[in-house]
């Protein structure tokens, strides 16, 4: 992987804040427009999003390849899922928690993550993830965890009611709006912090470890801490996951869903931020639409298009706009 | 009386990546004959001779024994009788002695003569014998370099490419692999491409000389030729 | 203390499988630097095809043969068609491409074969010569076939030509080239291989786990943890690695913490041996020029 396209030094072209501002009225307005179930499921997009943009720091910017995402997904879920249903703590407060327990452990996962690179690394991540959900059913945790059965939460009614275009202010649409404010806070940190010197520190430990620790980075730091940063993203999505579905159990946070992270993360495009939106929908939508052609299908669905995507459009979604776009401008001249 | 040319270069460049290295460059090799390039460090000498077993990107002709050289891949040409020893030996370090000068012989399919030739081998360089089945990554500096002259003898090639065989190798073994080269070329009719930082050496061996600055050719001529040329003796002779 | 010399005996046995899947990674690791994730998918698969066989009436041993050498060829394939274009490019990219055969594979034996559980047979009679003391017949009858593959195996790269070409082209591809082994091929007949032990193993284990898609995850990490203890280069190292996790597992299992968290010893395992022995017990150290 070279330098990223469309480097994070330059201001963004007029269109994407035009483009931007289209989308945020977009987001706005469409719990209005489809029935509950549907807003149900944008809210996942958006949850997949932030875990997508944890993994894509760490992965994308930092090059440190996690294959065990989900594992800090899963962490984050039932961390939330436990202050709520054993500790009665509100919802909204849960996600800090989720957010600094997984920053801890992102962490400290990240000092052995030092001393190994690609495809060890890989392992070791994959290890992680097939062993949380083992560890989630493990007997002796059973008064936390719930077991096998998981653990059912309730779902948050919306603070205040309204109906627009018809349609109530329900618990869904509450959340989702919730969600999107997390969404849109959660971004726009991760967007000014990966635009400026820490992004640009991060890039050279990826590319070139050596010269950046001859420069003066401090590459061992650096590292631990993105990984910290990262666990803390994807774990965040998680508690607001299980605040959406309003349900944790261990089969649902399986090596599948950690699969699923990284090729959402190839699919909406490596180092793109906006790409893990695109991501998102990957993940939430695809598998339905193949389960419902055939079952089963799934996976190789995946398969085929993790492929497909590494053969003929590395820089995934992401890659294909830039493409789309470039041809655009330079045309306009 | 013009003898048959075995190896005839024509404009040929070579690039690694986007950097250009070769910027067309016209040489030739006589059959049974030695001929030597030299320049220093930079000019492009050991890309020469990459460049002929296609080991970076070429353009340009090179034809060896009538065939174009530039487009196959590099197991082909060795397969038409192309032997290179590479600068720093390229010895499989990991393997002994003898599976390496078996791994020499890779593309041949005469069992019995490769028996044959293996233990020509042994008798031309003892101190390979006696190490016969000791680790190549073991062996000094001067055993290495005649243990990957061997093993690219093992093909029976008609062409031997050399790259610097004299580097890092103390005066007294230089000296004798270097007698041990012209004794391949009289006896055996091996001709030989040398690449050489040891200007004096080289002309001493060989017959024809190419003098390489920044990927052109500066000089040309034989041996003598060159050996009496001011510029040549005074920057690369030190005389 | 019967039962304590039961469990070492028995881990031994399953010993055998992760160290044929450590096997069959290091094999790969060898000649293309890269780790095989889908290892144990195409194991899977190539049990699954072996399992069809059966059921379409074949004797067991011509099944089994037949399957191997269908693995092979699948290997070939899959290395010239799929893995020659991205040799060269970074480590991420081959992570994908080799997730996306993972999911590929598991997908397919989902969907040809469907999720039912099956029985796979054991060609080891349970009353027969092979059963002793602390051994089942299969776990004779298994280990005695891993013994006789990987002495074929050894045999093959330590005394043939061919053998030593791949030993060259895994080491030093470039000199290989330079005395005219075809790299590539070479390449593609190490996956060969290693697709082949993959299907062996499988066959090995699949009568005492049942046949389901998911059969070899699990396996899949100990092989890896095999692997990587016996040190990543090299293979006696695997085979070795395997016979320490297995025996490791079953003490660890039995006397410790239980059989419900062999993922998490697998993980510190990884993990730990990672951290703290890079090399392996028996890997060479490498030290990269800076």
């Amino acid at each position: 992987m070279s330098a990223l396209p469309g480097s994070h030094d330059q201001r963004p072209a007029k269109w994407v804040w035009i483009a931007g501002a289209l989308l945020l009225v977009a987001a706005l307005v469409l719990p209005f427009l489809v029935k509950n179930y549907r807003v149900f499921q944008f809210n996942l997009v958006l949850v997949y999003a932030i875990a997508i943009l944890g993994l894509n720091i760490l992965t994308g910017f930092n090059g440190q390849i996690s294959l065990g995402h989900g594992a800090f997904y899963a962490i984050g879920a039932y961390a939330a899922a436990v202050l709520m249903d054993r500790v009665g703590m509100p919802y909204w407060l849960t996600l800090p928690f989720s957010g600094a327990l997984c920053f801890l452990l992102g962490f400290l996962m990240g000092f052995p993550a030092l001393r190994l690179a690609g495809h060890y690394l890989a392992v070791a991540t994959l290890a992680l993830a097939l062993a949380i959900p083992q560890l989630l059913k493990y007997k002796h945790l059973e008064h936390y965890t719930g077991g096998v059965q998981g653990i059912v939460l309730v779902k948050p009614d919306p603070p205040f009611t309204f109906r627009l275009l018809d349609q109530p202010f329900s618990a869904d649409r509450w959340l989702y709006f919730f969600t999107l404010a997390v969404t849109i806070v959660m971004f726009v940190l991760a967007w000014n912090l990966l635009r400026g010197r820490v992004g640009r520190a991060l890039i050279a430990i990826r590319d070139h470890p050596i010269a950046a620790s001859a420069m003066g980075i401090n590459v061992s730091l650096y590292k631990s801490l993105t990984f910290g940063v990262s666990a803390l993203y994807t774990g965040v999505a998680g508690a607001l996951g299980a605040i959406a579905i309003a349900f944790v159990a261990p089969d649902s946070f399986t090596f599948v869903l950690a699969v699923a992270l990284f090729v959402g993360l190839v699919v909406g495009g490596v180092g793109s931020i906006p790409g893990t939106i695109a991501g998102g929908f990957f993940i939430l939508f695809v598998p339905n639409i193949a389960e419902s052609i055939s079952k089963g299908l799934a996976g190789a669905v995946y398969g085929v298009i993790l492929m497909v995507v590494i053969y003929v459009m590395p820089s995934g979604a992401a890659g294909l706009v830039r493409l789309i776009t470039g041809k655009m401008v330079r045309q306009g001249r | 009386m013009p003898e048959a040319s075995l190896l005839e270069v024509k404009n040929l460049h070579a690039a690694y990546g986007a950097t250009q290295v070769l910027h067309g460059i016209d040489f030739g090799l006589q059959s049974g004959r030695i001929t030597t390039i030299l320049g220093a460090n930079g000019a492009g000498k050991t890309t020469t001779l990459r460049a002929i077993c296609q080991m970076v990107r070429t353009s340009g002709s090179a034809l060896f024994d009538g065939q174009q050289l530039v487009g196959k891949a590099t197991e082909e040409v060795v397969r038409l009788g192309v032997a290179h020893v590479p600068d720093g030996r390229g010895t499989f370090t990991a393997l002994s002695v003898d599976e390496n000068l078996r791994l020499g012989a890779h593309v041949r399919r005469d069992k019995q003569r490769v028996v044959e030739d293996l233990e020509r081998m042994y008798a031309r360089f003892p101190r390979l014998g006696e190490r016969r089945h000791q680790q190549a990554g073991t062996l000094s500096g001067g055993e290495q370099q005649m243990l990957a002259i061997s093993r690219a003898l093992m093909l029976r090639p008609k062409l031997l490419l050399l790259d610097e065989p004299s580097f890092g190798l103390a005066p007294k073994i230089v000296t004798e692999i270097f007698r041990i080269l012209r004794g391949i070329n009289t006896d055996d009719g091996v001709s030989m491409l040398l690449v050489e930082q040891n200007a004096q050496l080289a002309l001493e061996l060989a017959d024809r000389a190419y003098l390489l600055e920044t990927g052109r050719v500066a000089v040309s001529g034989t041996s003598r030729e060159l050996m009496a040329n001011e510029s040549v003796r005074r920057s690369y002779l030190g005389v | 203390m019967e039962a304590f010399v039961h469990q070492i005996f028995s881990g031994l046995a399953n010993g055998c499988i992760y160290g044929s899947i450590a096997l069959a990674l290091v094999m790969i690791y060898q000649a293309t630097h890269h780790l095989n994730f889908a290892q144990g998918e195409m194991a899977t698969f190539s049990t699954f095809i072996a399992w069809a066989l059966i059921q379409r009436g074949l004797p067991y041993w011509l099944a089994f043969l037949l399957t191997f050498g269908i693995s092979f060829a699948a290997g070939v394939l899959i290395q010239r068609i799929i893995l020659r274009p991205v040799e060269k490019a970074p480590v991420l990219t081959n992570v994908n491409v080799f997730i996306g055969l993972l999911l590929i594979f598991n997908a397919l034996s989902g969907w040809i074969f469907d999720h039912t559980v099956k029985a796979f047979p054991s060609p080891f009679p349970q009353e027969s010569a092979l059963k002793t003391a602390y051994f089942s017949a299969h776990e004779s009858g298994s280990f005695l076939v891993m013994l006789a593959v990987l002495l074929a195996l050894y045999a093959f790269f330590r005394f043939t030509p061919v053998g030593l070409a791949m030993r060259a082209a895994a080491q030093n591809p470039e000199s290989a080239r330079l005395v005219g082994i075809r790299v590539s091929w070479m390449l593609a007949v190490g996956w060969g291989f290693a697709a082949a032990i993959g299907a062996l193993a499988g066959m090995m284990v699949a009568p005492s786990v049942f046949l389901d898609p998911n059969m070899m995850a699990g396996i899949l990490l100990y092989g890896f943890a095999s692997a990587l203890l016996g040190g990543v280069d090299n293979p006696w190292g695997a085979v070795l690695g395997g016979l320490i996790v297995g025996v490791l597992e079953n003490l660890l299992g039995a006397y410790v913490i239980g059989t419900e968290l062999k993922l998490t010893v697998a993980l510190v395992l990884i993990v730990g041996t990672l951290t703290l022995m890079p090399s392996g017990l028996f890997g060479k150290r490498v030290v990269t020029r800076v």
